[in-house]
């Protein structure tokens, strides 16, 4: 492959694709999907009725290849058939949409910063969404507008507000560069904090649904909240594997960016927006789901490199998979009582991050 | 004996300065600069800390806002799409950022960016000449390694192969040797200057190193203040006198065979 025109040059061994150090990055996108898929599976077997796995799969197929006129035979009894396509399936799709949708903009927030200690709550999203979606249960005379819930609206707008914000005083105070921008956003954040604590202290009645909301919730899962994000995540997600070479040529610094061809302004405002996005959607369904944004990329990268083009389409599913299994966890643990999504996220993640810290400081 | 990289248009393009100057804020750097260098010349700007070298440098690049004009073969770089600059143009900065977790060989790949789409990944071509680079500049065996385990030349030298990828007509350096020590320095403009005789192409750095500026550069630019103050061939831009006046040094200029050597004179204790 390396044979070249010209005098004096051979092949060589040295493809940057055949390296023995690093696994081939084709077969960790293979086995991060793989193992995005055993944990959906598993979400849907698990919980308080135990389905048969067989069973399941058959029914999946059944409903499937139903319109096709093929029939599955050795599915689900009523029952649970209605628990599997209304309360787990629905609420599994919603986890692996949710955790693949922050893992991703964790991911993209890193890259567009320089900063591994970036998360897809920095610019402010979290704090717009919990004020917007604090204000909506303190104040709001109705549940609903439409088929839409009033709160996951109130969360959505909230965090695109923030991040808003953010963006704007960036621009008013430093122009484009990452750490002004970062600055904005933490002066935003505590702002919009601020509001958020004074409503809650202010309206104690409610604080219980408040502290629910904050902590993130998959427990109501629906098909139409799965409907509702589906559309912005795919559309946020889709970008951002699109910039990942871009961001890569980012990574080098501005100055040098530019010199090879790039807008790092545009570029950013692009990245930053779509992660915005992504997070604003997985928010506004889930609330505020802490640690996955931030700590998913850093395993992803443990596997693949720090190449972003490789990097976040592999946060995307280990994302998925990680929220997963950690809804399962949460839903077991102290059955038939559920524990805040949040919580486990934190619990479980915290510590399995840290042995992957430890690993690989041991094979350094 | 010249090996030549596949597919290289690699002749060196006439840079030329016409009323550059540019501010930080409201305050003046550069003052209307004129340079011009010739195709396959290597120009170096010298001149006293805060002179704006670097400055000059990052306008010739366009990355920063400037009044005035640079030309790359009569060609105004203004108005002259981002990529197509990127494909005349390489720039290797005075303090390189090197992205984590990043080998090698993918570092050198950024370079083929404005000669591929954006989002598609690298082609035969690109590959053949991150290879190619690599192998003229002795980095096949450390292409998967990660950058941050290169000692401090290895790492100038992948800077320089990334720029060398571009496949550039004008290779600008800013202090191309100033994290190294004098051996290295040595090895990465001895390689500068074989680039540029192999492939003509032309090369502008900045050089804090007046001797090593005095050896290596057919030219040298003195700038003083934001302005040019001198210009010319090494042995008439290097004397005591200017050294005097425009960096405030005591200094002996030596004449030596491949250019003048500088040699610092301590001051009489009194």
């Amino acid at each position: 492959m390396t044979a070249t025109a010209g005098s004096g040059t051979r092949s060589r061994p040295g493809e940057p694709s055949a390296s023995p150090r690093r696994r081939r990055p084709g077969l960790v996108l293979a086995g991060s999907g793989a193992a995005l898929v055993l944990a959906v599976l598993a979400g849907v077997w698990v919980g308080a009725l135990p389905l048969a796995p067989g069973a399941v799969v058959a029914t999946l197929l059944d409903r499937l290849l139903g319109p096709l006129g093929i029939d599955v035979p050795g599915g689900l009894s009523g029952t649970q058939e209605a628990v599997l396509l209304e309360l787990r399936l629905p609420r599994v799709l919603l986890a692996a949409l949710v955790g693949g949708g922050l893992a991703v903009a964790g991911a993209a927030y890193q890259g567009v910063f320089r900063n591994p200690l970036a998360d897809p709550y920095l610019l402010g999203a979290a704090a717009g969404a919990g004020l917007g979606a604090t204000l909506v249960i303190a104040y709001s005379p109705v549940q609903s507008i439409g088929p839409v819930g009033i709160v996951p609206l109130a969360a959505f707008a909230g965090a695109l507000l923030g991040v808003g914000c953010a963006l704007v005083l960036g621009a008013v105070t430093g122009g484009s560069h990452g750490p002004t921008l970062l600055l904005a956003g933490i002066a935003v954040a505590a702002f919009l904090s601020a509001g958020q604590t004074l409503v809650q202290q202010r309206n104690t009645d409610d604080l219980r649904e408040i502290y629910g909301w904050l902590l993130g919730q998959l427990g109501k899962a629906q098909w139409s909240d799965v409907l509702m994000v589906l559309p912005y995540l795919g559309i946020a997600c889709g970008v951002l594997m699109l910039c990942g070479r871009a961001l890569d040529v980012l990574a080098v610094g501005d100055d040098e960016a530019s010199s090879l061809g790039v807008h790092p302004g545009r570029l950013r405002l692009l990245v930053i927006v779509a992660a915005s996005l992504a997070t604003a959607s997985a928010v506004a369904v889930s609330g505020l789901i802490g640690f996955v944004g931030l700590v998913v990329p850093h395993i992803a990268r443990r596997f693949v490199g720090g190449s972003n083009a490789r990097l976040l389409p592999v946060s995307l599913l280990i994302g998925g998979a990680f929220l997963v299994l950690a809804d399962i966890v949460a839903r077991v643990v102290i059955a038939p009582a559920e524990l805040p999504i949040g919580v486990v996220t934190a619990f479980v993640g915290a510590p399995f991050f840290a042995g992957l810290l430890w690993i690989g400081a041991r094979h350094r | 004996m010249s090996r030549r990289i596949a597919e290289a248009p690699a002749t060196g393009a006439r840079v030329e300065v016409v009323g550059l100057s540019a501010a930080y804020g409201r305050r003046p750097v550069l003052h209307s600069v004129r340079l011009t260098v010739e195709p396959g010349g290597w120009l170096a700007i010298i001149g006293p800390n805060g002179s704006g070298k670097s400055t000059l440098l990052r306008s010739v690049l366009g990355v920063l806002h400037h009044q005035g004009q640079v030309r790359i073969d009569g060609v105004p770089t203004t108005g002259m799409p981002r990529r197509e600059r990127a494909r005349s143009l390489a720039y290797a900065p005075q303090i390189p950022v090197l992205p984590e977790g990043v080998t090698t060989a993918d570092y050198v790949t950024l370079g083929r960016t404005p000669h591929r789409p954006l989002l598609a990944a690298p082609r035969a071509v690109d590959r053949r000449v991150v290879a190619d680079v690599m192998a003229r500049l002795g980095l096949e065996t450390l292409a998967d390694r990660q950058l941050a385990t290169l000692s401090g030349g290895e790492q100038q030298r992948a800077v320089l192969a990334r720029a060398l990828a571009q496949q550039p007509r004008v290779l600008l350096l800013d202090e191309p040797t100033a994290s190294l020590d004098l051996g290295h320095a040595q090895q990465v403009l001895d390689l500068v200057d074989r680039l540029r005789r192999q492939d003509g192409l032309t090369v502008v750095s900045t050089l804090h190193d007046l001797t090593l500026a005095g050896q290596y550069a057919d030219r040298l630019a003195l700038l003083s203040d934001g302005r040019i103050a001198a210009e010319g061939p090494p042995a008439e831009v290097l004397t005591a006198e200017a050294l005097s006046a425009h960096y405030g040094a005591r200094a002996q200029v030596l004449p030596g065979p491949h250019g003048p050597a500088v040699l610092p004179v301590r001051a009489d204790d009194s």
